[in-house]
């Protein structure tokens, strides 16, 4: 009963979403496909999917969900954070702290209670600030709530204050610029520079194996759909509409008696804890977080990511992430040192000419396409008449 | 009974009452020592040279300026033995309080359908929780539906905001204002880029709803103000410089000198 009711509910949710329906489908295929290529074709057939492409498409589904929580606030509220990397490096880290304690006494100096780290600058008990984090559960609610918290209070005096436009999206790059510089100190008690890194194990299961590095991809596309489904849900609300209304006419939704304030600070607080999530599946699967992750390019590219595949639509900020990151590691492959010019090239293109993203030049094609298809009779009347 | 700083008493229907308001920008005057009074179920034209302070005026009662002096006295229908002090309040709270808005520049939401506008402005609760899980339910959709016909718009319900006439937006905002169903309605330049015949459809339309709600509108077109048949109230650098009939303001040889001799 209740799985037909929620069936019924998505289906609902997805009536007026053709792009998210071919979306959704496509990605679980793609999932299942992957997933059955590397678990059951043997390693000598040549449609063997390797363990390494595994992790790196899990790495990209990732990045999908920071796209997509990015494309909530930025695509549908027109909050234009450059800062987003930083509530996912946060939940980055809250896993790495989760894995950290997981290693245990298996670390170079063999210490049962400190990470390596702690015990090469000499400290003798772990800050409180680590307490609780040997516990996957408070480590899962870190992931949510170090995010959402930070947002929260960020957005209530952002928003409170009433900074828009160029200025928030300033001091968005701000926050995690000072969040980098903060991560680096070694007295800050993150690992500085070095970060986090040489995880063992995940609730037991080794993080070398590939049946982990397979259940982590899976989680990884699981979160991107259920993602999905929620940013969905809430952009297909009266709440979304309002967001819509903010984002087109601000002072007007005021007017209407809209608190907007309180309206961007939910989506704002949604939208990182997403990123967040991101994050801390991100971390299993590439075996390190450091301070880099906040660094304000992170944060650009991911804009970038979203402008491409076309805000406010969505899967386009998905389809945006998942092809910018195929992008970057074949260029950073083949030729390192163009990367940034193809990128910069990539932005420029996307503002000048795609204002509305790949989404938007595709979807008008597969559109006409459509009609051309379902009514022949009618085209051809149109053409000669 | 209540007293304004100057000593004059206030009658018991009154709306709105702004009591010696004074708003200046870097030294400039906007509003200066400016009273005024509304009455319940008043409809009002505002007139009066750029630069009188006419939207300041609506930006002081909506709750977007804070003035240097004075006071914004509202009587809200459920409790009129106190009075609110509107300037202690921001936009929204203003909002809720049963003042509606239309700005001089037709705003409405461009990408979303002329009903989902509607929809937005429909009075209810406006806290982010309750419009996540609201459900719209029969008597809003009548609500709806008799708006759109009201303001012509009933055919172009599915179509967006952003592919709307002038006129059709104006209209749709003025829609929009009463489906919040304020006591007040503020409307800045109604009839602006409007059509002779929408111009006359507009104030129709402003005067069918004065009929149940107090109604102020600033406009510089006197034929427009000719067919709301109302009481005049002529701006002049912040300050009444008369009120009363068309006529009677019009024959008044100060209003002649400063803006209708030019």
């Amino acid at each position: 009963m209740t799985t037909k009711l929620q069936g019924g509910s998505v289906t609902r949710l997805l009536l007026n979403d053709r792009g998210g329906r071919w979306f959704l489908a496509t990605l679980a295929i793609a999932t299942v496909l992957v997933l059955a290529l590397n678990l059951l074709v043997p390693e000598s057939s040549p449609l063997h999917v390797s363990t390494y492409m595994v992790t790196l498409l899990g790495k990209y589904l990732c990045y999908g969900l920071l796209a997509l929580a990015l494309d909530l606030v930025w695509g549908y509220c027109g909050i234009l954070s450059l800062g987003h990397g930083a509530f996912f490096a946060l939940g980055g880290y809250a896993m790495g702290m989760y894995l950290m304690r997981q290693i245990g006494d298996r670390g170079v100096y063999g210490n049962p209670d400190l990470p390596d780290f702690m015990v090469f600058l000499d400290w003798q008990t772990l800050p409180w600030y680590w307490q609780g984090f040997d516990q996957f559960w408070f480590a899962a609610l870190m992931v949510l709530l170090v995010p959402g918290v930070l947002a929260f209070l960020f957005g209530w005096l952002a928003f409170r204050s009433r900074v828009t436009g160029v200025y928030l999206s300033i001091i968005t790059q701000a926050l995690t610029y000072a969040l980098m510089l903060m991560f680096f100190q070694n007295d800050f008690g993150f690992g500085g520079n070095n970060g986090l890194t040489d995880f063992k194990d995940i609730l037991g299961f080794d993080l070398q194996a590939d049946s982990t590095r397979a259940v982590l991809f899976l989680l990884s596309s699981l979160a991107l759909i259920a993602g999905y489904l929620l940013c969905r849900a809430l952009v297909n609300s009266r709440y979304g509409r309002v967001l819509v209304a903010v984002r087109d006419a601000e002072s007007r939704t005021r007017f209407l008696g809209y608190r907007v304030e309180h309206f961007k600070l939910l989506a704002f607080v949604v939208s990182a804890m997403l990123a967040g999530i991101a994050g801390a599946l991100y971390v299993p699967q590439v075996g390190i977080i450091n301070p880099g992750e906040f660094s304000p390019i992170n944060s650009i590219e991911l804009v970038i990511w979203v402008a491409i595949g076309g805000r406010g639509t969505l899967f386009g900020a998905v389809i945006g992430a998942l092809m910018v990151s195929y992008a970057k590691t074949w260029f950073t492959g083949a030729f390192p040192e163009v990367w940034l010019f193809a990128l910069g090239a990539l932005f420029v293109v996307s503002t000048l000419w795609l204002p509305k993203g790949l989404v938007g030049v595709v979807g008008p094609v597969l559109e006409r396409w459509r009609t051309h298809r379902q009514q022949p009779a009618l085209k051809e009347v149109a053409d000669h008449g | 009974m209540v007293e304004s700083t100057h000593g004059k008493s206030i009658p018991d229907d009154t709306l709105l009452y702004l009591d010696s308001v004074t708003v200046s920008f870097d030294g400039f005057k906007a509003l200066n020592d400016l009273s005024l009074l509304i009455r319940k179920g008043e409809l009002r034209a505002m007139i009066g040279p750029n630069g009188a302070g006419k939207s300041t005026m609506m930006d002081v009662i909506t709750g977007k300026t804070r003035p240097d002096e004075g006071k914004v006295l509202y009587r809200q229908a459920d409790n009129s033995s106190a009075d609110t002090d509107l300037t202690r309040f921001d936009e929204a709270a203003v909002a809720n309080m049963g003042i509606g808005r239309k700005f001089q520049k037709p705003s409405v939401i461009e990408s979303l359908t002329v009903w989902e506008n509607l929809e937005l402005a429909l009075a209810g609760r406006r806290s982010p929780f309750a419009t996540l899980f609201h459900r719209i339910d029969q008597t809003d959709e009548q609500k709806i539906s008799d708006t759109l016909d009201l303001i012509h718009l009933a055919e172009r319900r599915d179509d967006l905001g952003a592919n709307l006439s002038h006129g059709q937006k104006q209209w749709l905002e003025i829609g929009m204002l009463l489906l919040q169903e304020p006591e007040l309605l503020l409307v800045d330049e109604p009839a602006a880029g409007m059509t002779d015949e929408e111009t006359f459809r507009t104030a129709d339309l402003l005067r069918e709803i004065a009929r149940e709600r107090s109604v102020v509108v600033v406009e510089h077109d006197m034929e427009f103000i000719r067919a709301l048949d109302c009481r005049v109230t002529v701006l002049h650098e912040g300050h009444v410089l008369a009120e009363g009939s068309l006529d009677h303001v019009q024959n008044n040889q100060q209003v002649i000198d400063v803006y209708l001799g030019r």
